[in-house]
Formats: C-alpha cells, sequence, structure tokens
C-alpha cells in the first residue's frame, strides 16, 4: 500500500497560551515549531500500515510525506523520514498565500500524480482548527472518506474498516480503497491499527515512534523533492481572508473556597445554580 | 440572502444540536429554510417546522438512512443550488464537520468552521471564530458568492419553538456519487446513557486522570444527584478511566454549561479550550498550582477523593 500523508508545522500547541496579539495580527514568536500533533499520529498511522510491526525495518509498502511551506519546513518532513517515511515532497508556498481550500486542490493535483491507495491525515491543524482539508481532498477527488479515525484494520489492503469518534460513541464504516481518512487522538494506542502484515497479536507502544540516531542520519539520503504550488494549481485565490485576531476575553478572578460546605454554600447564594 | 439550514438527527428526531444552527440564521437576521435528510423522518420534519423558517425541505429516502457525507452532500449541494441559497449553516457536531466540507467543495464555497459569532453589516458577514485551542479570535470574510458555515453549538443558544407550521415540501435525492459506493455504514456503538448529552447539558461533572480506575464510581453519584453530564479530560480518555465520547476540549466536545466541575483536571490547553466558555466553573484539585485555578471561579484544594463524597452529602442536605 502507498499512503501520503500531508504534513503541517504548527507553533508549539503546549504554550498556545503564549501567543501574543498585537494590532490584530496573531504573534507566534518565541514560540518553538513543531509537527501538528494530529498529523505525527497519521505519519505513525501510515508506518503501522505499510510495515510487519514485529520486524518494522523491511518496508511492506510506501509512505509519501508532503507539507507545503518555505525552506525551513523541510526541517518537519526530515523528522518524519527519520521515523521511518520514504519520501517527502515540500511544496513551496508562504503560509499567509494558503487557506484549506488551497491546499485541497493542491492536494489533489499531486495526488493525481503519485497515485497513493490511501491519503492519511491529521483530523485537524491545532493552529488554525480548521478541520476541513481531508474532507474538501476527499470530495475534489471523488473518493469516499472516513473522518475522526480511532481504530483502522486493514483488510488486504483493499478496504479499511475505521472506527470514527463520533458525539455519541463509535462510528464504524468501511470505505474501499482509494480512500482518504483523517485521524483522531486514540489512532496511535497500542491496538488501534491492524495491518494484513503483522501478526495480530502484536503491540505497539503507545504513542507515535521516535528516531533513532542512525535514522536521523539515513533520513538526509532520502528523497526530498521541491513542487512549485503553480505547478499543482494555477488557482491561487483564497476563499477565506482573516481581517483581524483578538485575545479571548478574560475571566474575572475567581476565589479558592476552604471547604466543600463553603463551596457548596457560595454555588447557592452567590452563583445561584443550585 | 437566503440561508438553508442542514438538520442532524438522531433517530427520528430532531437532535437539540440543530437549534443552534437555526439561532445562527436568526442572528444574520435573514429568512431561512431547513433541510432534513433521512428515511422515515417525519418525527423530526414536524418539529423543524416549529421554528419559523420560509420551508421544511425534506429528502427523504431509504439510501439516506445512515448519515454519511458520500450520500448527504449532494442532497445538500443540490437543495442549495436549487433554492438559491447564499449561506448554508450545520452545527460543528462530528456529524456537521463530516459534511460540510463535502458539501462546501461541491458548491465551489468557502467554509469557516465551528464559528462562534456571526456580524451582518448590510448583507456583509463577518464571521468570529477560535483558533489556537481558543487562545485567539479571528475574524474572516468567506471570499466565495455561497458561503458554508458550522457553528459552536455552545455559543449559539438553542433556538426556542414559534409554533406555526412551515411549509414541508419534498426535494428530489439526486443520483449517487460514485464515492458513495465505495463506503458501507457498518455499525453506530452508541454509548448507551441516561444522562443528558454534553453539549445539552446545564451541568457537567468532568473528572481527570487522577480519577484512575475510580472514575465512574466516585464521579456518576455527583453526576447522578445533579442531573449532570459526565466529562473527561483528554488524559483520562487516553488512559482509558473514560470513554473517549466523553472527551472535553480542543478536540473532543467543546461545552459551556451553566456549571462545569473540573475534578481532578489539572487544566492543560487544550482541555481548557473546550470548557473554558462556561458561566461557572468549580475546581476541585489537591495542587494549589493546577493551571486549572486559573480559570476557574470557585477553587477548592483537597483531595478529590474526601471531596466529592463531602460534596455529595453536603449537596443532599
Amino acid at each position: 500500500m502507498k499512503v501520503l500523508v500531508p504534513l503541517k508545522r504548527v507553533s508549539d500547541p503546549d504554550n498556545a497560551n503564549k501567543i501574543k496579539i498585537a494590532g490584530g495580527k496573531i504573534d507566534t514568536t518565541g514560540l518553538e515549531w513543531k509537527p501538528n500533533p494530529f498529523d505525527e499520529y497519521a505519519v505513525e498511522t501510515a508506518l503501522r500500515l505499510t510495515e510487519n510491526g514485529a520486524s518494522p525495518k523491511v518496508r511492506q509498502g510506501e509512505v509519501v510525506v508532503v507539507t507545503f511551506g518555505p525552506k525551513e519546513t523541510e526541517m518537519t518532513l526530515r523528522a518524519a523520514l527519520a521515523t521511518g517515511a520514504d519520501k517527502a515532497i515540500r511544496i513551496d508556498a508562504k503560509d499567509e498565500d494558503l487557506d484549506g481550500d488551497l491546499i485541497a486542490r493542491a492536494l489533489k493535483a499531486l495526488v493525481e500524480k503519485e497515485k497513493p491507495d490511501l491519503v492519511l491525515a491529521g483530523k485537524q491543524a491545532v493552529d488554525g482548527d480548521s478541520n476541513q482539508v481531508g474532507q474538501l481532498l476527499a470530495e475534489y477527488l471523488g473518493w469516499p472518506q472516513a473522518t475522526f479515525a480511532g481504530t483502522i484494520k486493514s483488510e488486504g489492503d483493499k478496504s479499511l474498516l475505521v472506527g470514527r469518534e463520533v458525539d455519541g460513541g463509535t462510528l464504524n464504516l468501511r470505505v474501499t480503497l482509494p480512500a482518504v481518512v483523517t485521524v483522531d487522538l486514540r489512532i496511535v494506542a497500542p491496538k488501534s491499527v491492524t495491518s494484513v502484515h503483522t501478526p495480530p497479536t502484536h503491540n505497539y507502544a503507545d504513542g507515535v515512534r521516535f528516531a533513532a540516531l542512525m535514522a536521523i542520519m539515513a533520513a538526509k539520503k532520502k528523497p526530498l523533492i521541491e513542487v512549485k504550488l503553480a505547478d499543482l494549481t494555477t488557482d491561487a485565490a483564497l476563499k477565506i481572508k482573516y481581517s483581524a485576531f483578538e485575545p479571548p476575553a478574560a475571566r474575572k478572578a475567581g476565589v479558592k473556597v476552604k471547604t466543600v460546605a463553603e463551596l457548596v454554600q457560595k454555588l447557592k447564594t452567590e452563583a445561584k445554580v443550585l | 440572502m437566503n440561508i438553508l439550514v442542514i438538520a442532524e438527527l438522531h433517530e427520528d428526531s430532531l437532535r437539540k444540536s440543530t437549534h443552534s444552527a437555526i439561532t445562527f440564521a436568526k442572528n444574520v437576521g435573514a429568512p431561512f429554510s431547513v433541510l432534513v435528510i433521512g428515511s422515515g423522518a417525519d418525527k423530526a420534519v414536524q418539529e423543524a417546522a416549529t421554528f419559523g423558517a420560509q420551508k421544511v425541505l425534506v429528502a427523504d429516502d431509504a439510501s439516506l438512512k445512515d448519515p454519511l457525507a458520500e450520500r448527504y452532500a449532494p442532497v445538500v449541494a443540490q437543495v442549495a443550488k436549487g433554492g438559491n441559497f447564499d449561506v448554508v449553516v450545520v452545527t460543528a457536531s462530528s456529524y456537521g464537520k463530516d459534511i460540510a466540507p463535502r458539501v462546501a467543495a461541491k458548491l465551489g464555497a468557502g467554509y469557516a468552521t465551528d464559528i462562534s459569532g456571526v456580524k451582518n453589516d448590510g448583507g456583509k458577514l463577518t464571521f468570529k471564530r477560535p483558533v489556537y485551542a481558543g487562545n485567539a479570535f479571528g475574524y474572516c470574510e468567506i471570499q466565495t458568492p455561497v458561503k458554508v458555515v458550522s457553528v459552536r453549538q455552545s455559543e449559539f443558544a438553542a433556538a426556542e419553538s414559534s409554533g406555526g407550521a412551515s411549509p414541508v415540501e419534498k426535494v428530489a435525492v439526486p443520483a449517487a456519487d460514485p464515492a458513495a459506493a465505495r463506503v458501507e455504514f457498518v455499525s453506530l456503538e452508541a454509548a448507551k446513557s441516561e444522562r443528558p448529552d454534553l453539549g445539552e447539558a446545564k451541568v457537567i461533572v468532568s473528572g481527570g486522570r487522577a480519577l484512575k480506575e475510580r472514575f465512574a464510581e466516585v464521579l456518576d453519584p455527583l453526576a447522578n444527584l445533579l442531573g449532570a453530564a459526565v466529562g473527561a479530560s483528554r488524559a483520562a480518555c487516553d488512559a482509558g478511566y473514560a470513554p473517549p465520547e466523553l472527551q472535553v476540549g480542543q478536540t473532543g466536545r467543546v461545552v459551556a454549561p451553566q456549571l462545569y466541575f473540573a475534578i481532578g483536571i489539572s487544566g492543560a490547553i487544550q482541555h481548557l479550550a473546550g470548557m473554558k466558555g462556561s458561566k461557572n466553573i468549580v475546581a476541585v484539585n489537591k495542587d494549589p498550582e493546577a493551571p486549572i485555578f486559573q480559570v476557574a471561579d470557585y477553587g477548592l484544594v483537597q483531595d478529590l477523593f474526601t471531596a466529592v463524597p463531602e460534596l455529595i452529602t453536603e449537596l443532599k442536605k
């Protein structure tokens, strides 16, 4: 199976409360770039689908990672190559010249060239929180989709049984490849991904894998290709434009109560919610 | 301007999330119609007709029994085009977020996700939406003639039924997309619960990893007493102490009840993003430095295993 994984770098989500907003603009100076967590989960999922987990060094498929951004975003791609991805593509673009729809249209053209069996994406990037590229891409390609996947079982690499995490529980879908799947948090649990190559008894470590030093060195020799955005789409118009940003309204300072009795009394007489 | 509200169904009834999408239409102040998609959806249709919509449009067909984006999006797109709708709105539930982008792509429309506000300035719509886990809000405009938006349920109070009966009109079901032949609904494992849905509850009792295996044992009696929904932090869900559908946060459910109890929750950024909008927040944590206290209206520094039983006793007095 060949899997294509779109990958975005975001400013450190664990410190998102430190972003500054001045003059209606967001300033992330001082925050480290990190891979979008959901995209890292998608890379991990792609690797699990294209290997025998019990002897992962021999590849049983191909994983292509792709990002949109300036030259320095190649660091994000190299990190994915070091964990096991086979090939990387950087589509040269500036963040401010992109929106979800343009990315989906460019990815469509890339998918038509690369011909993957599966596009695995994070369900959302945790900077824009837009949650749309996977679904848009599926529609532009005319492919089926399974969003918010918590589990994936590959059925002979012809179809996938996907457990989608929905508001009321789990919705199980079967998609025939090629398809687009977007992944949720629990896809990286030890038993969440079942591939045809891995013995069913195999337990993965919880979370995403780390790159060994040797693999980091070896990743420098893996192919990393640059593609111009204009070679994928001639229509670079944005469908969404932001005019300004503002910080969230501050909550009024709360109080500490000393006892449960005081808490209940305040909830009754002050907040009047009991 | 003409707005199309996509209803969300649960079994044969209207899900309450739909009421928030109707509120969006009322806030914009333009005429709206409601589109009900399903199979045997008479009950939902009758309910949808009581909100003052111009029309309730119904696509009722056996092929639409299960909510598959590949089957629903062509219906929405055809209705939006045929009725000359300018804005298509759905609530940003897992259902809405699944189908709305496919609708936008079919209509060549821009799509703004999970909006928390809208301003109508003489027909020019500006949308407000949270970014960076709610650590900033952006004001955006959709550049295309047709606009698709999903609305955050906790920010658009549920519309009240105004009585009356909007005219009901059946719409033709378009031919299925080729993609529909390659997706099969297998099953829905719905969590059985007598408690209110997280998105609709007035009181939520949420727990963190500190509860360990005693998550349900400790929190259920409190939730039952208050008629509350139960929520959980990501850490508690990841550790398997609570099922994933209880997760409150940036990437789980976003809630804004009258009263939110954070029990043994430290207050990670991604959790705060899902509950900061609550009207009253109570935090119980034995760590006085826990970040949750920065957003709590009432903080109690105490071990939750003694505090929760005391709380139950005190509430019963």
